[in-house]
């Protein structure tokens, strides 16, 4: 699948946002006053942001309000109700703090919850899709949840907390990696099954249907990444996961360390979040002669 | 809604007859200028006299070799498009309910004016139907054209879609599958009519018919033995021995 700038920038920077938010909101955290405006500032502005790069994903961004309306059957619409209730219902919890110096437990005890159903929400658009058989796995939920709680507890300065849930998402994505190499076999589908000549013999394209590129091959069939997919993969996880504990580990709870931690710990996410789309391979890749 | 329909009406697809499509590209062609000129965004190209052209089509024309294990290598070709899947993973992903499957006929269809330009529809199809405008921004696909078969300015003979009016070997039929008695539905039965991909589970209305069974090669001529003069009697026989004594 095609890696789109916009799509890794909002999953990796909402998710963190969502997850600082949730920590907030479950009350792991309680500043006040500046101290509030400041946190909860972050938490609001990350998430923000990451929603607004996913607009620039839409060929019609000024219908987005559209995509509200399908929250029955299509999991990004339960994504835009879900993300918008979260960041409503944690409202009067940080104005509560900010201004007056209380939290209101209640809404933030919901937007925490609701924070974290988005982040679900957002994984379970690629997750859902029995047409990437990388992604059609618990893994992906796992990931991006872990994820999203991971960024949160190293935001908030809870070390312990955040060592734990390092290694904990370093497992979950060599297992999404290692278990997602052999999904795509799993899944059944096959040069033979996608043109149904299986049965007769060998099938090999002979011609394409047009000699140049198209939407398809551009958007689902991405083969860059696999020639150095082992190396990202060794990158990603040194980033993401294992720097982020080192620092922690030598500077558990000071600002240079903490804000060190978090910006090695993105910037491999970002990586991991790369891989996750380049690597993907899509069953419409077997109308066009790819077999991974 | 983008929930499913339980059942429709009817089951309007295409079957398409694998053994006697003859890969010429005419349904692309009358595919991509109908559907241009008609309903719905047109189907744009980009760079179309450029190094890298690039367009939306609704209808592609695959090209494979298939080789059974004892029979001599077989060219099939396939022309490919919506499915009109009967539990179509496209439709239910929609978050703004532009994409739908209508109950009186079992269309898939986009609604234009709602499509946000997303593109989640075309990941979650198997098949490659759906392909994103670059222009207009909103997704195009197949729509059985459903602006000619029931257009009754059209004359009668015209009103199916435009790839099967136009298809020269007859490959290609239009029908309705959620009939038994009808034309296509007993072609599929005959030709042991198959789905694409079924494991994923989407059920497609379309139908292919398999290439029918070919005679197998006969066994290679035995090769003449070569030219000799053995044995050679009479009066070349004279000459060859002859002229073998020098």
């Amino acid at each position: 699948m095609h890696p789109a700038p916009s799509i890794i920038a909002f999953t990796v920077l909402s998710g963190l946002g969502l997850g600082l938010l949730a920590f907030l909101g479950l009350g792991v955290l309680v500043p006040t006053g500046v101290a509030a405006f400041l946190w909860f500032g972050l938490g609001y502005a990350l998430t923000l942001i990451g929603l607004a790069f996913s607009a620039f994903h839409l060929g019609h961004p000024e219908r987005a309000l559209k995509a509200f309306s399908q929250w029955r059957t299509s999991w990004l619409s339960r994504e835009a109700v879900l993300a918008t209730a979260a960041l409503l219902f944690m409202a009067p919890h940080a104005a509560g703090l900010v201004f007056w110096g209380q939290p209101l437990v209640g809404f933030g005890i919901i937007g925490g919850v609701l924070c974290l159903q988005t982040v679900l929400a957002t994984s379970m658009i690629y997750a859902q899709l029995r047409t990437v058989p990388r992604w059609n796995h618990w893994t992906t939920p796992a990931v991006f949840i872990l994820a999203a709680l991971t960024g949160g507890a190293i935001l908030t300065v809870m070390a312990f907390v955040a060592q734990i849930l390092l290694a904990w998402l370093a497992l979950t994505l060599v297992g999404h990696w290692l278990l997602g190499d052999r999904r795509f076999a799993k899944s059944g589908a096959t040069m033979g099954t996608a043109t149904g000549l299986g049965e007769r013999g060998t099938v090999r394209q002979l011609e394409p249907p047009h000699t140049g590129q198209n939407y398809l091959l551009k958007e689902m069939v991405y083969v860059v990444a696999r020639k150095h997919a082992l190396k990202l993969r060794g990158i990603a996880l040194v980033l993401s996961c294992i720097g982020p504990s080192l620092i922690l580990w030598i500077a558990p709870f000071s600002l240079v360390g903490t804000v060190l931690a978090v910006l090695v710990h993105v910037t491999g996410m970002a990586a991991a979040r790369w891989l996750f789309f380049a690597e993907a391979e899509h069953v419409v890749g077997l109308y066009y002669g790819r077999e991974p | 809604m983008t929930a499913l329909p339980a059942t429709t009406d009817r089951k309007l697809g295409l079957v398409i007859d694998l053994d006697t499509c003859v890969g010429c590209h005419a349904c692309v062609v009358s595919c991509k200028s109908w559907n241009t000129e008609n309903y719905g965004a047109p189907l744009s190209d980009v760079d179309a006299y450029g190094a890298d052209p690039v367009g939306t089509f609704l209808n592609r024309v695959h090209s494979y070799e298939v080789t059974p294990p004892d029979a001599a290598p077989m060219v099939v070709h396939m022309p490919k498009s919506c499915l009109h899947c009967e539990d179509a993973p496209c439709v239910t992903v929609c978050p703004t309910g532009a994409s739908y499957k209508r109950t009186e006929d079992g269309i898939v269809l986009v609604n234009e004016q709602d499509c946000i330009g997303c593109g989640l529809c075309a990941w979650a199809c198997p098949y490659g139907a759906r392909e994103m405008d670059a222009l207009a921004g909103v997704m195009k696909k197949c729509t059985l054209c459903v602006d000619r078969i029931y257009n009754e300015n059209l004359p009668e003979e015209d009103r199916e879609p435009a790839c099967v009016r136009t298809c020269p070997a007859g490959a290609r039929h239009f029908g309705d599958l959620g009939d038994a008695d009808s034309d296509v539905s007993q072609l599929v039965a005959a030709r042991g009519g198959m789905d694409l991909m079924p494991e994923l589970g989407t059920k497609p209305v379309n139908k292919y018919l398999p290439p029918r069974k070919r005679h197998a090669l006969p066994a290679a001529p035995v090769t003449t033995p070569a030219p000799s003069t053995e044995g050679l009697t009479g009066f070349l026989g004279w000459i060859d021995r002859s002229l073998a004594r020098f």
